[in-house]
């Protein structure tokens, strides 16, 4: 086995492990954005219901390949953007998340960055065709940079590694 | 906020205690043999609690015991009682092993390391490389097999040390190691041979001479001994130079207070394993193989790693499983009483899947959702059965949060 450091979670994370808050896919989604991959071992989903004359989230949910800090981390994140603005939705930060779960270990924060990243790919592409709003930054935020890299290094190591069998 | 100060009591009771518990997590450490503890006991309440090399009597019996268990080990594995050496733990006892011969031999520069060593082995042999060491990985099959044609074309003139485990602590898989001493002393008589034999012990029967290696490990807690105890035999005329220096011991290797208890305590849960072996060894490989087939015909989408059949260890089973993260299993299962590990390590940006998974050819996304399970002499078939009849909703319940679906 490799190298393992003790991973004790807060309570938080086992209890939204247990019964994940806003799980699944949505059909009546109006945006959504995945985040992630399947070779990184994590991977997330977010589905946002947006009231469109209010730009208020209505109804968000995900779905989560990864560790119980990944699934608590983007479960809580549904729960913290409900019924908010979306320009305070996508002000949420991986600090708070990792806050409301009662803190997390440091090897775990990048749970709570791939989460915020996911979020905003999807606000993102809720405005594609549509006009920017000011508060939403052209460039990308260190979030989605984060998601970004993540794809993007396992593309590499991949082609390191590419040894054909599953 | 960092969680390592703050205690594990709020998670271990949202935890809660399930109705049943399976631990099959031995491959990390377990239970030990109540046995083997009451030995411990003796040496640490009753008598030979002193130190081995002192002259009176709580001394000698000290000694006593440390010659007692090293004529039942070697009996058991087929080497000389002065041919064990006692060591802290099978990390140190590799530690020891690979930076000693290197210290005692000048001249070759060259280490060839199975692919999927335990890292005790890896880890020190690459640390040579500061040295000017080269260290070379063996390849290996699909299986974990030594790719024998690459081997054979590794050695050379160069070559100190060749290391190759009996049993894959990961897979399973058992190498043949006689064949494989004897196509490299057929090169070159002068290159050692070590082999890690911490998953060996107890649940196979081999004889060191015959196998004709040079060293090899044990480890005490590997047979359901306790912790913080392991064997290294050096045949007869290997050097290996010390890397740990202090007072005086009557281990040469092991400066400092010899652990007595834990010694006792070794040899008994070897003696247990030994005397009990046929009955042992049926029941490991009938658990074994009910939990492969059952998980087979239960769950979708899973690989077996490792061999199958009489090439595997008899305890060991391990699975990958499609789209689910082998953490996420560990955790999902623990709360349903089974204690299982994954092959996978979280604890950074990206996944670090096992090394032996990898070097089987295994592709990341296989080898993220594996898990290891040990069955163990404790085992009773409810246990296995109880496994049988939750792995599958575990694992429907995960797929079910994924948003990759087969
Ligand atoms: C093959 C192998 N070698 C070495 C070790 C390390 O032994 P210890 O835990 O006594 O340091 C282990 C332990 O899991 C092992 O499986």
């Amino acid at each position: 086995m490799s190298s393992r450091i003790p991973l004790p979670y807060p309570r938080k994370v086992l209890e939204l492990f247990k019964n994940p808050k806003n799980l699944g896919r949505m059909e009546d989604a109006n945006a959504s954005a995945v985040a992630g991959s399947l070779a990184c071992g994590d991977m997330i989903a977010i589905y946002l219901k947006i009231d469109e004359g209010k730009n208020i989230v209505e109804k968000a949910s995900f779905e989560s390949y990864g560790c119980a800090a990944n699934i608590a981390a983007a479960s809580i994140m549904t729960e913290m953007i409900k019924g908010k603005r979306l320009r305070d939705a996508w002000n949420i930060s991986w600090k708070e998340i990792t806050e409301a779960l009662g803190g997390l270990p440091s090897v775990k924060y990048h749970c709570g960055v791939l989460a915020v990243g996911a979020l905003r790919r999807a606000i993102r592409a809720y405005f594609k065709d549509k006009n920017l709003p000011k508060w939403l930054p052209e460039e990308l935020t260190h979030e989605e940079k984060h998601a970004l890299e993540e794809e993007k290094l396992m593309e590499l190591l991949y082609r390191k590694n590419d040894s054909g069998k599953v | 906020m960092d969680m390592l100060d703050k205690g594990t009591e709020d998670l271990l009771e949202e935890h809660g205690k399930p109705r049943r518990e399976v631990y099959l997590d031995s491959e990390n450490s377990g239970l030990i043999f109540p046995e083997a503890l009451d030995e411990m006991v003796k040496y640490y309440l009753e008598l030979g609690y002193g130190h081995p090399s002192i002259t009176h009597k709580v001394g000698w019996e000290a000694y006593e015991a440390l010659i007692k268990v090293s004529k039942l080990l070697s009996s058991f594995i087929g080497c000389k009682p002065d041919e064990i050496h006692y060591l802290h733990s099978g990390t140190e006892a590799n530690n020891v092993a690979i930076l000693g011969l290197a210290k005692a031999y000048k001249g070759r520069r060259k280490i060839l390391v199975s692919s999927i060593e335990h890292l005790s082995v890896i880890y020190p042999a690459e640390s040579l490389r500061n040295f000017g060491f080269k260290v070379v990985k063996i390849p290996v099959d699909g299986e974990g097999f030594l790719d024998l044609d690459a081997f054979s074309s590794l050695i050379d003139s160069d070559t100190l040390l060749v290391s190759v485990g009996l049993v894959n602590h990961e897979i399973g898989t058992i190498q043949d190691v006689k064949g494989i001493v004897e196509i490299v002393k057929d090169k070159d008589e002068q290159i050692l041979f070590h082999s890690d034999a911490s998953d060996a012990l107890g649940k196979l029967k081999f004889n060191l001479s015959d196998l004709g290696v040079d060293l090899a490990t044990f480890s005490s807690h590997k047979v359901y001994g306790p912790k913080g105890a392991a064997a290294l035999y050096i045949r007869e005329g290997v050097k290996v130079e010390p890397i740990l220096f202090g007072q005086l011991s009557t281990q040469r290797l092991w400066p400092g207070v010899e652990n007595i208890p834990a010694i006792a305590g070794f040899g008994k849960a070897v003696e247990i394993m030994y005397n009990n072996f046929d009955k042992f060894h049926s029941k490991l490989k009938t658990f074994r193989d009910r939990l492969i087939d059952g998980i087979f015909e239960n769950v979708d989408h899973v690989f077996l790693n490792g061999p199958k059949g009489e090439k595997r260890a008899p305890d060991n089973v391990n699975i990958s499983f499609l789209y689910c993260e082998g953490e996420a299993i560990t955790v999902e299962l623990s709360l349903r009483g089974i204690y299982v590990s994954s092959g996978s390590a979280c604890t950074s940006r990206i996944l670090q899947p096992s090394h032996v998974l990898i070097a089987i050819g295994r592709k990341y996304e296989a080898a993220h959702g594996s898990i290891l399970m040990k069955v163990a002499p404790m085992h009773s078939i409810e246990d296995v059965n109880y496994v049988l009849s939750q792995l599958p909703q575990a694992i429907n319940r995960l797929r079910s949060i994924s948003p990759l679906k087969p």
